[in-house]
């Protein structure tokens, strides 16, 4: 093929033609780990106009790498072009139901259902990494000090694999464990501007050169 | 192309109310007529774009208003005896008329489908270059504006399959069916690239190329049609893919134009309503509230300031409209994400007159607060479409409203999701810090849950873009330290820089005042 996908959606975002490819190319996604938002939506696209065409088991596997990207919302952007009727469909409600622990941060009730759900999620690898990453990234917004009990909830992680995930992070990503007298161990997030808002900066105030350049004549 | 109208052999739809054909004479050109045509035809050969427009926007209206209230235009074949039957006047004016047509009758299955073959006719004509005229903004807006219109209208007729005759049901069936998606969007995605308008606009920023600098007019003896129509046609896409709830893609087809700096999309009233009606939707629906705040507020603005010299326009009632529909957007933004410092003192004012008794209500979360998002949204969404054709074979029902209430459900989804957001807000924003235990307590929730709603409210209000960058639309925000929470409201920045510009400006200016009194 002379064309990676991505260039063929760009050259034909509206040919009934490459929708093989397309289908093709969310299997490969799954395959090697990648993704591809703009190629999926082409896809659904496509769906959307010639519903006769339409694979429900793509269409599940989009939605697995959809929820995979939270925190994004690319669950909800190809909800929206996926008929209601499709989305009646017992798989599709519980990927519904998955989304909507995500987009509530209830990570328990996310973490039994996935486990009741594994035949539809197993197909697609990396998923329990990205949600767990997800986690992490809502934990970073909202702690400086996150309990340790808090984040083995929110990553489904406990005991001894905890300790190594823990391992693994203050090694690569600058997280400091803590240990307090009375309620264990504390975690220490990095610091970001969201964690900590003085951190923030004061970017509202900049003057663009642009303004500047108007009133050099005056200056000079 | 030959004029093949045929309304006088047309039924009238059923439920059709207008007494159109009843004493209508397509071949009777009345005099008025005949000089409209005459002289539009000589200013459009002479590149006239001034008189154009005055017969376009201010004759036209005139004589419809006088003498086609409620009848069609003359037949293009009555008319082009006048104009040398010139084929490229007859597309023009075929394509005045069937506009004329929908917006004061009702179009038969017939007729949309020859509205259709018109319009493939005038763009392929653009398309291939042989058009040598230059048109007004307006006019070229108009066309593309009508185009998805008329698609629009055409996937709502179709979509309505309880009381279709058997004879339109045949003629919906034929296989290269009029207002097909994949036509539609391949004609505006075909001027687009025809018209290389997307590089134009990036050597413009080079400065190797005039395009917003002469509104697009071409003043070296070219035609600004295909350019101005490949840039409206971006405009055309951001529609089309918001009427299929793919506000992705829309707002990508808008990317070449920046909406922070006027520019040819701002030369025509309704262009630029249309593009920041649905640039403002497409972002809420995208969670990026703060952007669709942003923007709303400064085209209410700039409506209210400019809404008078309009008064006369035939856009007038089109343009109140969407001024009502986007101050309800902007309502329903302002519940979900309350960012009250960026809307405009006179802006907010007339958004308390209309809405702030909802909006109060909104803030609750309870049924009649759902009821009210499920209202504001209802009347001010976009036109929502099922792009494909129904299956014959099945029974026959109506389909219309699938689309709206997939993109309402989807909605209310995200309302219900952020409902307990207000409420913890409302806490926060009186302490600057509290222990999870004791917020819990007042919120009348375990700690544990008290924790998800902490966090939602962090997911909820930082936006993450596809490189990964987050931007926080959060006024207030907090974080927790093992079980504290502390709280930081962020204080609406000061714009020291501007204020001294300004200063200098006129400091500088009345310095000068000052030495030409000393000179006299």
């Amino acid at each position: 093929m002379s064309y990676t996908v991505e260039q063929l959606v760009a050259v034909n975002p509206y040919n009934p033609d490459i929708l093989p490819d397309l289908e093709n190319y969310v299997n490969e996604q799954v395959s090697s780990q990648t993704y591809s938002l703009n190629a999926n939506l082409c896809l659904l696209r496509l769906y959307q106009f010639e519903p006769e065409r339409m694979s429900t088991q793509i269409v599940a596997r989009i939605l697995i790498k959809a929820l995979m990207a939270m925190p994004a919302p690319d669950f909800s952007l190809c909800l929206f072009l996926i008929p209601e009727r499709v989305q009646m469909e017992e798989q599709f409600k519980t990927l519904i139901v998955l989304s909507h622990y995500l987009e509530t941060a209830r990570f328990r009730q996310f973490w039994d259902e996935a486990a009741k759900s594994r035949h539809i999620l197993e197909v697609v690898p990396g998923f329990e990494q990205a949600i767990q990453a997800y986690a992490v990234h809502v934990l970073s917004l909202t702690y400086q000090k996150v309990p340790r009990s808090v984040l083995a909830e929110a990553i489904n992680i406990e005991g001894l694999s905890l300790d190594k995930f823990l391992e693994h992070h203050v090694a690569n990503s600058g997280w400091v464990t803590e240990k307090t007298q009375n309620k264990g161990q504390l975690i220490i997030l990095p610091s970001t501007e969201f964690n900590h808002p003085e951190l923030k900066k004061n970017t509202a105030d900049g003057i663009p050169l642009e303004h500047i350049t108007r009133i050099l004549p005056i200056l000079g | 192309m030959a004029g093949t109208t045929s309304y006088d052999t047309d039924q009238p739809a059923s439920g059709d109310s207008s007494a159109a054909a009843a004493g209508y004479d397509p071949n009777y050109v009345p005099d008025s007529v005949k000089s409209f045509v005459v002289h539009m035809y000589r200013h459009i050969r002479e590149k006239n774009v001034y008189e154009i427009f005055q017969m376009y926007e201010t004759s036209f209206q005139s004589i419809s208003d006088r003498l086609f209230k409620d009848s069609p235009w003359p037949s293009v074949d009555a008319v082009a005896t006048y104009v040398d039957n010139d084929h490229v006047f007859c597309l023009l004016y075929r394509e005045m008329w069937f506009r004329h047509l929908f917006a004061r009758l009702s179009p038969t299955l017939k007729q949309r489908i020859d509205s259709w073959e018109n319009y493939c006719s005038l763009f392929q004509v653009v398309l291939h270059g042989v058009v040598n005229m230059q048109l007004p903004n307006q006019w070229l807006w108009d066309m593309v504006d009508e185009f998805v219109y008329q698609f629009q209208s055409f996937c709502q007729y179709r979509a309505k399959m309880k009381n279709k005759t058997e004879q339109e049901i045949a003629l919906l069936r034929q296989p290269d069916q009029a207002w097909n998606v994949y036509g539609v969007l391949n004609y505006l995605q075909a001027l687009l690239e025809k018209s290389t308008i997307i590089q134009i606009l990036e050597q413009e920023k080079e400065g190797l190329e005039q395009f917003t600098a002469t509104d697009g007019y071409d003043y070296n003896g070219g035609s600004n049609v295909l350019k101005v129509l490949g840039y409206f046609s971006m405009i055309g896409l951001l529609r089309v893919h918001c009427l299929l709830g793919d506000y992705q893609t829309g707002l990508k087809c808008l990317r070449p134009i920046d909406i922070t700096q006027q520019g040819v999309y701002t030369s025509v009233i309704g262009s630029h309503i249309t593009t920041i009606y649905h640039y403002g939707f497409a972002n809420l629906m995208m969670r990026r509230y703060v952007e669709a705040i942003r923007e709303f507020n400064k085209i209410l603005l700039y409506i209210f300031k400019t809404k008078q010299y309009h008064q006369k326009s035939p856009q007038y009632e089109q343009i109140l409209k969407k001024n009502e529909q986007m101050y309800a957007l902007l309502a329903v933004s302002l519940s979900l994400c309350p960012q009250v410092k960026l809307v405009e003192e006179t802006v907010n004012s007339q958004l308390r007159e209309k809405y702030g008794e909802k909006m109060l209500r909104m803030q609750r979360y309870d049924d009649e607060a759902f009821a009210l998002y499920d209202e504001l949204f209802s009347y001010a969404c976009p036109k929502f479409i099922t792009p494909s054709s129904p299956s014959y074979e099945e029974p026959l029902v109506n389909y219309n409203q699938d689309a709206y209430r997939l993109q309402l459900k989807l909605f209310l989804y995200e309302v219900k999701q952020q409902q307990l957001l207000s409420g913890v807000r409302t806490f926060l924003k009186v302490y600057s810090t509290i222990s999870l235990g004791k917020l819990a307590t007042y919120m009348e929730v375990d700690e544990p849950t008290l924790r998800t709603v902490l966090m939602t409210y962090k997911h909820k209000t930082h936006a993450v873009d596809s490189d990964g960058k987050i931007t926080s639309n959060a006024d207030l925000d907090f974080y927790i330290s093992d079980d504290m929470i502390h709280v930081t409201e962020s204080k609406p920045a000061k714009r020291y820089g501007d204020y001294f510009l300004r200063q200098i400006v006129k400091l500088e200016g009345i310095m000068t005042d000052i030495d030409r009194i000393k000179l006299e």
